[in-house]
Order: C-alpha cells, then sequence, then structure tokens
C-alpha cells in the first residue's frame, strides 16, 4: 500500500518521541508544537505554515500537515478549534467568507493551491468538500449528480453522463436505493441517503482529494454506520480528510488522525496510536474525555 | 413559616386564568380588525359594483333611416368623397323628426333630435361607407341614445324632483316613455364601452384607449425593470464588494422606494421629455417614469430573495468547483425567482394603479384614438378614471366605476399571473 513507508516513519516518529518523553509537566502541557508525524513521505497534500484568520481572530496557528494518498486523515478537536477553518483551507472554499484570510504554502501534488495563476475552479473539482448538513441541489437525483460533470465537460454525450452517474451513484451504495426514481428530487430521499447522494456528486467529477466536514453528525446511527463503511471503501481509492467530532468515527474510518486545539495542531499520529497512546498531554485529556 | 410554601403547580395555577384571558383578548382584538376590515372591502366593492355595473349595458333606440339620395349622394355616382363627407346629421334629424310628426317650433324640433346619440351620425355615415348600396334604402336602425335618456331608462333621473332642478324637461321624458310605448327601446350590451377610447359623449366613450396606453406602459415598464433590477440585485447581494460606496447606494435605493411618485413625474418631464425630446403623453415616457419608480421596489425584493437562499446551497455548488456565476445562475436565481417575481409583481401592480407621475408627463389628455405603439399619445387606466370621476355628466361617474371594475380585473389577473408564476419555479424544488 502507498501509504505504508508514511507510517513507518510516523512510528519511528512516534518511538524517538516516547523515549524523549518526560512527566506530564506544565511545560509540556503549555506546549503548542506539533507532535507527532505531522509529515508523510510521498504526500498528496502538503500544508506548511498555515495561518487563517477571521478578521483579528487568529483560527488556524502555524499549521503545518502532510495528507497522505490514498488514505484516510482524520481530524479531532473540541468545537470551535479550527478543524472546519483548516478543511477549507484546503479547497480554498475559505475566499467566500469576507475577511477570511490565509499565510503559509499548502501545495496538491507539489502545486500550490494559493499560486496567482491558480483558479479555484478545477482546484475544487480536484479536491471535492462534503459538507456537515446533506445539501443536494433542489433537483433531480440524475441532475444533482450531473451537475457536475456537464459544468466540467467531462462527458462527450448523454449516455456517457448516464455511465457516470450509474457509476457515482454504485460507488456511494445508492444504486440500489435510488435507481427507479433519478427523475425524483434529492431532497426527497432520506438524510443519509442525501448524504451519500452528496459523497455521490463528489466523486463523480473524480476528484483526487474528498474533503469531508462532520459529514455524519446529521445522520442517525445506521445511517452514520452506512456512510463510514463508504468512507472506509473510498478510502481504498482516494485520499480524504475527515473532521469529526467522534473519536469512535475517528478510529473507524481513519489511519491518521491530527488533533487540534485552538487553532494549534498538537499532535498527528496513526490512529491506533493516537488513542492508545497520545503524546502530548491535551490529547490525552481530549481522548479520555477530560477536555472537549 | 406561617403557611406551607405553595408548590408550583399551584402557582402556575394562579396565574393560568389571567393568562388565557389575555391571549383570548388578544385573539379577539385580531378578530375584530379583521372583520372591519372586511366590512369595508365588501362596502367598497358593493359600490364600485353598483354604480358601475349599469355602464356595462346601453339604451338603444330604434330609428327608421331613410339614407336619402337628395341627401347623401346628390350627383348620384357613388363617389366615396362625396359620400364622406354628406350632411347625416340632417338624415338623423329627419329621421327622429318622423317619429315625432307633432312636435312644431325651433327649440322642440332641434331638442328632439338630440335623443339619438351624437355618435349615430358618424354609425351612418360608417354604414354607407361600407356599402354604398344603402343609398336611397329606407330601413330601421339600432343607435345608442342620448347619454340623459340612457340616464333616465335607468333610473337614475328622479320624475319627482321639480322640472327645474332635473337635466330632462317633462316634455323630454314624455318624448321617451312614447318611445317606450311604441317597443322602440331596448337596453343592450355596451359593447363600445371595451372598444373605443375617450370621447365627449358618455355613450360613445370606451376604456380600450385607456387600457392599451396602461398596456403599453407596462410592457415597457417590465421589459425595463425586471431584467435591469434582478441584474442590480445580483450585482450588489453577490458581486459588490462591501465598502462605502455599496452601502451608500443601498441606501439611497432603500430611500427611492419611499420618494412620492409625483417626483418621478417631475423628473421624467424634466429628462425623458426636456431633455431627450420624447414625445409627451406617450406610453413609452410614462414607462420609463414607472420603471425609475419600479426599480427600487424589485431591486429590494430580489435581494431579500437571494438573501433567503440557503448558504449550503451556494457552497455546495461552489464545492463541486462551479464558477461564482454559475452557481448564481443555475441554482441561486431559480430558487430566488419566486421571491423576485413576487416584488417584481408588486412592483407592476403600483404601476398600474399610478396617476400623479403621469400628469406630470402629458398622460391626462383627452385622447379619442386607441394608441397603437409605445409613442402614440394615450392615458392610463387610473387618469382615464381620474378625468371620468371630473365630469358632471353623471353618465361619466358610472363608466368611471365601471372602469375601476377593469383596473381591478387587471390588478386581480395579475396577481394571478404572479401566484401561477411562482408555483411554476417552486415546484422544481
Ligand atoms: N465564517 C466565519 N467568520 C468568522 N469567524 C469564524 C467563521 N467560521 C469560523 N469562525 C471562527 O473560527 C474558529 C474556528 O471555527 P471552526 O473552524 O468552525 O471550528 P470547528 O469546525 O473546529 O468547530 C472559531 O473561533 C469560529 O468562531
Ligand atoms: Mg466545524
Amino acid at each position: 500500500m502507498a501509504h505504508q513507508p508514511g507510517v513507518a516513519v510516523m512510528e519511528a516518529g512516534a518511538l524517538e518521541f516516547r523515549a524523549a518523553e518526560v512527566e506530564d509537566t506544565d511545560e509540556r502541557r503549555e506546549s503548542r508544537e506539533t507532535v507527532g508525524t505531522p509529515f508523510a513521505d510521498d504526500p498528496r497534500m502538503t500544508c506548511r505554515d498555515v495561518n487563517v484568520y477571521y478578521g483579528d481572530n487568529h483560527a488556524i496557528k502555524n499549521v503545518s500537515l502532510d495528507i497522505g494518498r490514498e488514505q484516510v486523515l482524520a481530524m479531532i478537536g473540541p468545537s470551535g478549534c479550527g478543524k472546519s477553518t483548516f478543511l477549507r483551507a484546503l479547497n480554498r472554499m475559505n475566499d467566500t467568507i469576507d475577511g477570511c484570510r490565509m499565510t503559509g504554502e499548502i501545495r496538491l501534488d507539489g502545486q500550490d493551491i494559493y499560486a496567482k495563476d491558480m483558479d479555484v475552479v478545477p482546484l475544487r473539482a480536484l479536491v471535492g468538500m462534503v459538507f456537515q448538513k446533506p445539501n443536494p441541489f433542489p433537483k433531480s437525483i440524475f441532475d444533482n449528480i450531473a451537475y457536475g460533470v456537464r459544468i466540467h465537460g467531462l462527458a462527450e454525450s448523454k449516455s456517457e453522463i448516464e455511465g457516470i452517474v450509474e457509476h457515482s451513484l454504485k460507488r456511494a451504495g445508492l444504486w440500489e436505493e435510488v435507481n427507479d426514481r433519478l427523475d425524483q428530487p434529492g431532497t426527497g430521499l432520506s438524510g443519509g441517503q442525501q448524504q451519500r447522494l452528496c459523497i455521490a456528486r463528489t466523486i463523480a467529477v473524480s476528484p483526487e482529494v474528498i474533503l469531508m466536514d462532520e459529514p455524519c453528525s446529521a445522520l442517525d446511527p445506521i445511517a452514520t454506520a452506512k456512510v463510514e463503511d463508504l468512507i472506509n471503501e473510498l478510502g481504498q481509492d482516494y485520499t480524504i480528510a475527515i473532521v469529526t467530532h467522534s473519536m469512535q468515527q475517528a478510529a473507524r474510518v481513519s489511519q491518521r488522525t491530527a488533533y487540534f486545539h485552538l487553532g494549534d495542531l498538537l499532535e498527528v499520529g496513526p490512529t491506533d496510536q493516537i488513542f492508545t497512546n497520545p503524546i502530548h498531554p491535551l490529547t490525552e485529556d481530549y481522548i479520555t474525555g477530560r477536555f472537549g | 413559616m406561617a403557611t406551607p410554601p405553595k408548590s408550583t403547580i399551584e402557582r402556575v395555577r394562579a396565574t393560568l386564568a389571567r393568562r388565557n384571558r389575555a391571549e383570548r383578548r388578544f385573539k379577539n382584538l385580531g378578530r375584530a380588525a379583521v372583520l372591519l376590515g372586511l366590512v369595508f372591502l365588501v362596502l367598497m366593492f358593493v359600490n364600485i359594483i353598483s354604480t358601475g355595473y349599469p355602464a356595462f349595458w346601453q339604451t338603444y333606440v330604434k330609428l327608421p333611416v331613410y339614407f336619402d339620395p337628395q341627401v347623401v349622394d346628390p350627383q348620384g355616382n357613388r363617389d366615396r368623397e362625396t359620400l364622406g363627407s354628406a350632411d347625416y346629421g340632417a338624415l338623423v334629424k329627419a329621421s327622429v323628426r318622423s317619429l315625432f310628426p307633432e312636435v312644431e317650433g325651433r327649440r322642440d324640433r332641434r331638442d328632439v333630435a338630440k335623443l339619438a346619440s351624437r355618435g349615430t351620425v358618424f354609425q351612418l355615415r360608417r354604414m354607407v361607407l361600407a356599402d354604398p348600396s344603402l343609398v336611397g334604402v329606407r330601413t330601421e336602425i339600432w343607435v345608442p341614445v342620448d347619454d340623459d335618456y340612457d340616464m333616465l331608462h335607468k333610473g337614475n333621473v328622479d320624475r319627482t324632483l321639480p322640472e327645474a332642478d332635473r337635466r330632462l324637461s317633462d316634455r323630454k321624458i314624455g318624448w321617451f316613455d312614447r318611445l317606450i310605448a311604441e317597443g322602440r327601446i331596448e337596453s343592450r350590451f355596451n359593447a363600445t364601452f371595451f372598444q373605443a377610447g375617450d370621447s365627449r359623449e358618455p355613450e360613445l366613450a370606451g376604456i380600450w384607449g385607456a387600457a392599451m396606453g396602461s398596456f403599453f406602459m407596462l410592457v415597457v415598464t417590465l421589459s425595463l425593470s425586471f431584467p435591469l433590477g434582478v441584474a442590480t440585485a445580483v450585482y450588489l447581494e453577490e458581486f459588490a464588494p462591501r465598502n462605502r460606496v455599496t452601502s451608500l447606494i443601498e441606501v439611497n435605493i432603500n430611500n427611492l422606494a419611499a420618494v412620492p411618485s409625483i417626483v418621478f413625474g417631475l423628473l421624467g418631464l424634466a429628462v425623458f421629455i426636456n431633455l431627450f425630446g420624447l414625445p409627451r403623453s406617450a406610453p413609452l415616457v410614462g414607462g420609463l417614469v414607472l420603471t425609475l419608480m419600479t426599480l427600487p421596489t424589485i431591486i429590494i425584493a430580489g435581494r431579500a430573495a437571494l438573501t433567503s437562499v440557503p448558504p449550503s446551497i451556494r457552497e455546495a455548488a461552489l464545492g463541486i468547483g462551479a464558477s461564482k456565476l454559475q452557481m448564481i445562475v443555475h441554482h441561486v436565481l431559480p430558487l430566488a425567482m419566486p421571491g423576485m417575481l413576487t416584488g417584481t409583481i408588486i412592483g407592476m401592480a403600483r404601476a398600474l394603479g399610478e396617476t400623479a407621475p403621469l400628469l406630470m408627463i402629458g398622460m391626462v389628455a383627452f385622447v379619442v384614438d386607441i394608441p397603437q405603439s409605445v409613442t402614440d399619445a394615450a392615458t392610463a387606466l387610473p387618469v382615464q378614471i381620474f378625468l371620468w370621476l371630473d365630469s358632471p355628466e353623471r353618465a361619466f361617474v358610472e363608466r368611471a366605476s365601471a372602469a375601476i371594475m377593469v383596473l381591478l380585473a387587471f390588478l386581480i389577473a395579475m396577481n394571478a399571473l404572479a401566484i401561477v408564476l411562482r408555483r411554476r419555479f417552486e415546484r422544481r424544488w
């Protein structure tokens, strides 16, 4: 697997830290340096010294992080710590917010996405996004998925569009449920189906990275389980960054986990290690439920 | 402690009766207000309809007409020029007098001839020009009676009043009663009212000229203010940078919506007529003035409609890689359209009922011809109502009420259209 070397590096890093580990001192607790293994070999996206401000509010502070190829990175942390903000920096959705500024560098496959000549339109096709609340277009199920394909001119013919729609719905595990009513409004589906429709809509334009902002927080447990299965499966071929407030979810779907705290990225590491053996005292507080 | 403390439920009970009473009082006040409004609405409709309804009917008299060749075509060569300029008035006089051979004296003979509408002259001329073989023929035709007799027939003349206080003398009433007895009087549907322009004679006056004027004006207003208003709303809401200049523009647009309409009329006079040299009394200028007046309404409604589009839809579109314009055109505008249409129809309805600015640009003129284009002289429905209500003839007042009914029908039709359009757009989920 492509991420294997990355994991090896991380584990080495973790060991290094463990060796140097001291007691839960005030000094360690105060530290806002990122510990663990924020960097990966052959990453899909690299973020260096990223700062995001809403006016005077410094929402993301000096975050450096790699997102590995074809793996799922979970971002956890107490609410308001900047997970969404960071995620939205990855496909420049923050550009649409008045007064939102960003410094630092984010690269996708080596290319600076904040470069002057970078157009957000192709970027957002390459880096798709699934939102917290399912937000299908008030159009038919078919048109929901075909929309992105059409505006990006990804299909030559009608039958090709139909093929993409079918394939995307199948990938999202929704085909069986909706293939007899593709002309019905997407907004008429259940919440879980809507969210999977949104995922299908995102993969229809064949992105390289999929960003998900708490995609299950508006869903019931059964729908959540389905979406989690889907994320697990998509993680085989796509690079996924998912924000979640549920540590169980992070444990279930991700290979790496990043812990954010009040705008700082405190710790990054393999998911099982973060949950069993966190390095930073604040990470430990969070995952043991003492904080957040 | 003297008394045991009361439980929560007891305390709540104590205040419950008072709370329920307050709620009932409020509900009853609301009902009374709605009822009062309804009563006045019904009163208004009853008044307008009862006054205006008779205007849809017109009293006709059957006249024996002899198209005397001596009068119509003395040379006998059926020359259209001669036929067109013949003295048809003489035919009408002769015809009416033949019904009352006993009437003598210059004044009486003149008065009796006025029984038939003045329009009879033109009616006969039209008939002859359309069919010259009528010359020399004796026939009976139905023509409208003069408006005073029309009023008499509709029961609007109080016969018990002293003769001097009536518009019709006993003698004239006698003539008319004799015609009724002879079966020469009939009430017919007043098609003229829906086909003619204005006239000095109520029985010849119609609403069509004013309706066409209003129509042309609304066409101009709609085709300018809707695209301009929507484009402005979209630009201000979606593209304009938030700075001093845009907020100044915003404040001014909101203020413009509250500017008295006559001020727009003044502006129209100064700019469109005096500066640009556009014709006076033309629906084009009226439409331009009403455009200025309706634009703020449409812009404000449009912006409200745009802000009410859920941000999640915008994010969905942007997140999939739609450009800003694609997001707006494909997703935001369709969702905002019902609200924009409502604003537009409200603006149009206001424009349709507007009188004051039209006075300033000369659309109060007395216009007989039906306007054929946006540059022809025209009036508008509300102006026509105003002009008729101002007339001394009772028959014009009746027609004004009928015109009000037509205007209301127009408004109801526009509102129905708004509802239909909204449904159609909303059906796209
Ligand atoms: N659109 C915005 N405008 C201004 N401040 C914002 C906006 N969105 C988020 N913030 C602020 O940025 C910080 C991080 O928010 P967010 O990224 O939404 O946190 P999380 O997703 O981790 O709960 C918060 O302090 C929040 O108040
Ligand atoms: Mg969030």
